[in-house]
């Protein structure tokens, strides 16, 4: 990418005060291998526990955002297989699925928990090639929370009854679910776990830059010998999910992804009984007020915003400053940036690895090019980018204002503005100021001042003196236009459920 | 010109012309005793804790259920829901603010003002409805009794709605309950007064502020709630009521972009889509109409009140912190 104006830069690390040639930061490659993965040259839908073609037989390519090369060819599902896979869906419901105990549902889940943790480093492989981020977030964070999550709703489906006082809770049906490209597997465990634990059968549309951890994991799902069309899986563009969640025979709509798309689904089922979760898009402001932990907030700041490229809705995007200790905080910050390994996603050094396509790159590359137009400072690391696959290096924008696009827009990449306050007043007051309300982040080290600004954020996650943790008995989900409904926990649980009786409808 | 044009009009036979001769079943204006000549009560919106009349300065005529006229009403517009959010966004943090002790109070007194205006809701309701004494009084007592029971749940419902979260890292971990915002209330056409009561109060006892569409057809028990509301320490602005003919006013609420959920359990099955969509623009949370309608439903049942209908009001925020030295 070209830039308008050259931004200010930090050399490699060993320029703050380092002495010596070598560079004592300096890492061999250490690439995790991938011989003992198999990616098939070509996926079908998973519809009955049976992949098959789409019909008519129709495939787009996949490919690794690292290398552009392709990686596999994935069915192009039309019209007629949305039917067959929620067909197949209704039927488990009515016959084998909808009808198993609690107890027979909990065992199921808890084998799916335990392959996934068996195939670990095959799903953390796969998942790297497929969506650009770091070995270490898919083998740290995003595989394990997924068989954390099946885990964890495996232990409710037999408790149903305890969970919702006053109620008979009873599954819903057929579930459709659409998830994004930023945790391909995560957000798959995510949606389908609470369904199935509640007796839900599901039809779920992955993203189509990345179903593949999907298709590995509708092979999981045969290994665990689950009835036939408990889980389906169909993979296509963005009309596919339209055509999914519009489908009549649907009884839950689950949705993560842009606020935008939310709309659209939120008006396509306006009228209907289905029950939705929208999870979407954020703006999150990180508030590091002046007595917090400096050092510890570097951390935060850095895994709020360079986590998975920056690529998470609920982002610390928005960095707000206590203005006495902007000086050292901006300093310490562009330091740590420069010490930020940018490269190839298998190797387990790297932290800021591919942005996941060749479109988003260019929205993010757009965005910065509005924040430099805008008049906002821009600095980026010194450090090499790969010559092939969609890379952007780490960037942090001083000199925002409110009014910038970089401050209101979600940029969903590695972009961090950073703005200045005087008084938590101000800071609640900018911080609260966007549609949004998925998450935010205060530091300080006071703790009636951290409850203050708690309570004071209107989002739905807020972490305080920490950023971006992620649990499977931890509600997790949006105020305002970033979405309604929870996932994780006990909440999320209440989402797959009908829970109606006796309230008044 | 236009008196002149008016004056030559055939006048519609006004049921007020015969009102000293014909008690009516409300209160309003009624001599007390003998040929008195009754006072009658102007009936008013009631936004930010005032009782101004519509900004447009129309109104409509409201019947009884025999047809008798038993007031104007004002025509509310578009730019008294505004006035109203408004209103209602100003006051909703304060009461949000208010502790959950102070909010159970004040619903509880409501509950003690409507006991002593319960000959008054009892002849509204009876005009308004076309009910007998008994079957009103039932209505009243159960409106009354529901604000008591709501009044109980502020300081509860937290605790039934709220969890703390066992996650797997050194971390204390806790979800809470808190009000969506600013919530809009499209109040049930039949049920004037116990249908309005059962949708409010599971929304002002979490901390919301409520803009409400009064029933277009019997709206006068509501505002003499919002009399009761004025005078019970329910801070201004936290109820805000318009009168008028929903065609005109149900769009304009569910398309607020400042309003954070839509009640629209009170709509009718028509409307129910409009007003869905509407409610997209600013992914408003949208309790829908009940599938079978309203005609038959019970709102003397139990199954009217419950706390998770609070909780379709509030949001839930989960707050993470590191357990360390």
């Amino acid at each position: 990418m070209t830039l308008t104006k050259k931004p200010e830069t930090r050399p490699a690390p060993n320029s703050w005060g380092l002495v010596g040639g070598e560079n004592p930061w300096e890492y061999a490659p250490a690439p995790e291998a991938t011989d003992h993965v198999r990616i098939e040259p070509e996926y079908g839908l998973f519809i009955g526990n049976e992949f098959g073609p789409a019909k008519p037989r129709k495939t787009f390519t996949v490919i690794n955002p690292a290398t552009e090369e392709p990686l596999a060819k994935v069915a192009h599902a039309s019209k007629a297989d949305v039917n067959r896979a929620v067909a197949a869906a209704r039927e488990a419901h009515r016959s084998s699925w909808g009808r198993l105990s609690g107890t027979e549902r909990a065992k199921y889940l808890y084998r799916i928990a335990r392959i996934l943790q068996e195939r670990s480093r095959e799903f953390a492989v796969v998942e790297s090639m497929n969506s650009g981020k770091p070995i270490k977030e898919s083998r740290d964070v995003d595989v394990p929370l997924a068989a954390a999550h099946f885990f964890y709703y495996a232990g409710w489906a037999d408790k149903l009854e305890y969970a919702f006082p006053h109620r008979t809770p009873r599954s819903l049906g057929v579930a459709a679910q659409v998830i994004p490209w930023n945790f391909p597997l995560l957000m798959l465990a995510w949606k389908i776990a609470p369904a199935l634990a509640a007796g839900n059968t599901v039809v779920l549309k992955p993203a189509s830059t990345t179903p593949l951890t999907a298709y590995l994991f509708a092979d999981v799902v045969r290994q665990a010998d689950l009835p036939p069309g408990a889980v389906n899986i169909i993979t296509g563009p963005g009309e596919i999910g339209m055509e999914l969640v519009r489908h009549p025979d649907v009884n839950k709509v689950a949705f993560t992804g842009s606020t935008a798309v939310g709309k659209m689904i939120a008006r396509a089922i306006a009228g209907t009984d289905k029950k939705v979760t929208l999870e979407l898009g954020g703006k999150a402001a990180n508030i590091v007020m002046d007595d917090a932990p400096l050092d510890q907030a570097i951390e935060g700041i850095i895994n709020g915003i360079y986590f998975n490229q920056g690529e998470v809705c609920c982002a610390g995007s928005r960095l707000f400053v206590q203005e006495s200790v902007y000086e050292p905080l901006i300093d310490k910050l562009k330091n740590r940036l420069a010490t930020l390994r940018v490269g190839d996603p298998l190797d387990k050094n790297t932290d800021v690895g591919a942005i996941n396509s060749a479109g988003q790159l260019a929205k993010v590359q757009e965005l910065v090019e509005s924040g430099i137009a805008e008049g906002a400072e821009i600095f980026q690391p010194d450090c090499e980018l790969p010559t092939r696959g969609y890379f952007f290096r780490p960037t942090l924008f001083t000199g925002v204002s409110q009014s910038h696009r970089i401050a209101q827009e979600e940029i969903f990449g590695p972009v961090l503005s950073v703005l200045t306050f005087r008084t938590p007043e101000e800071a609640i007051e900018k911080a609260n100021n966007t549609p949004y309300g998925l998450s935010a982040g205060v530091w300080t080290e006071k703790g009636s001042r951290i409850f203050k600004m708690v309570n004071a954020m209107r989002a739905g996650v807020v972490w305080a003196n920490t950023f971006n943790r992620f649990d499977p008995t931890s509600p997790f989900g949006g105020y305002k236009e970033s979405g309604y409904g929870r996932e994780g926990g006990v909440h999320g649980l209440g989402a797959y459920l009908d829970l109606s009786d006796g309230a008044g409808r | 010109m236009a008196r002149a044009r008016t004056a030559t009009k055939a006048r519609r036979p006004s049921v007020l012309d015969q009102r000293a001769a014909q008690p009516l079943a409300t209160t309003n204006g009624r001599g007390s005793r003998g040929d008195r000549i009754g006072v009658r009560k102007t009936y008013k919106l009631y936004i930010g804790g005032a009782f101004p009349r519509t900004e447009s300065g129309r109104a409509y005529e409201v019947f009884g259920a025999r047809g008798e006229l038993l007031a104007n009403a004002c025509r509310g517009t578009r730019k008294d829901i505004r006035d109203a959010v408004r209103a209602a966004r100003k006051a909703q943090a304060g009461w949000a603010a208010k502790t959950a002790y102070n909010r159970s109070q004040i619903l509880y007194r409501i509950a003690e003002l409507m006991e002593g205006r319960r000959d008054q809701f009892v002849a509204e309701v009876m005009a308004a409805e076309g009910v007998g004494r008994a079957r009103a009084t039932r209505l009243v007592d159960a409106s009354i009794d529901r604000w008591v029971w709501y009044a109980g749940w502020a300081d509860k419902y937290p605790q039934l709605i709220g969890t703390v979260n066992p996650v797997a890292g050194s971390y204390f971990n806790f979800s809470v309950p808190e009000p969506t915002g600013v919530v809009g209330i499209i109040a049930p056409e039949a049920s004037s007064l116990l249908g309005l009561v059962s949708r409010l109060a599971p929304v002002v006892v979490s901390g919301n502020a409520a803009v409400v569409i009064a029933s277009e057809s019997r709206p006068l028990p509501a505002v003499t709630l919002t009399e009761v509301l004025a005078t019970s320490d329910v801070p201004g602005g936290v109820v805000n009521l318009i009168t008028g003919l929903r065609r005109e006013l149900a769009s304009h609420l569910a398309g607020h972009m400042d309003v954070n959920a839509l009640d629209a359990f009170g709509a009718s099955a028509d409307d129910r889509v409009t007003l869905e969509d509407l409610a997209v623009e600013n992914v408003k949370r949208f309790v829908r109409p009940p599938a079978a309608g309203l005609d038959r439903y019970d709102w003397l049942a139990d199954a009217a009140q419950s706390p998770y209908l609070i909780g379709e009001f509030v949001e839930i925020k989960t707050v993470w912190h590191p357990i360390g030295a």
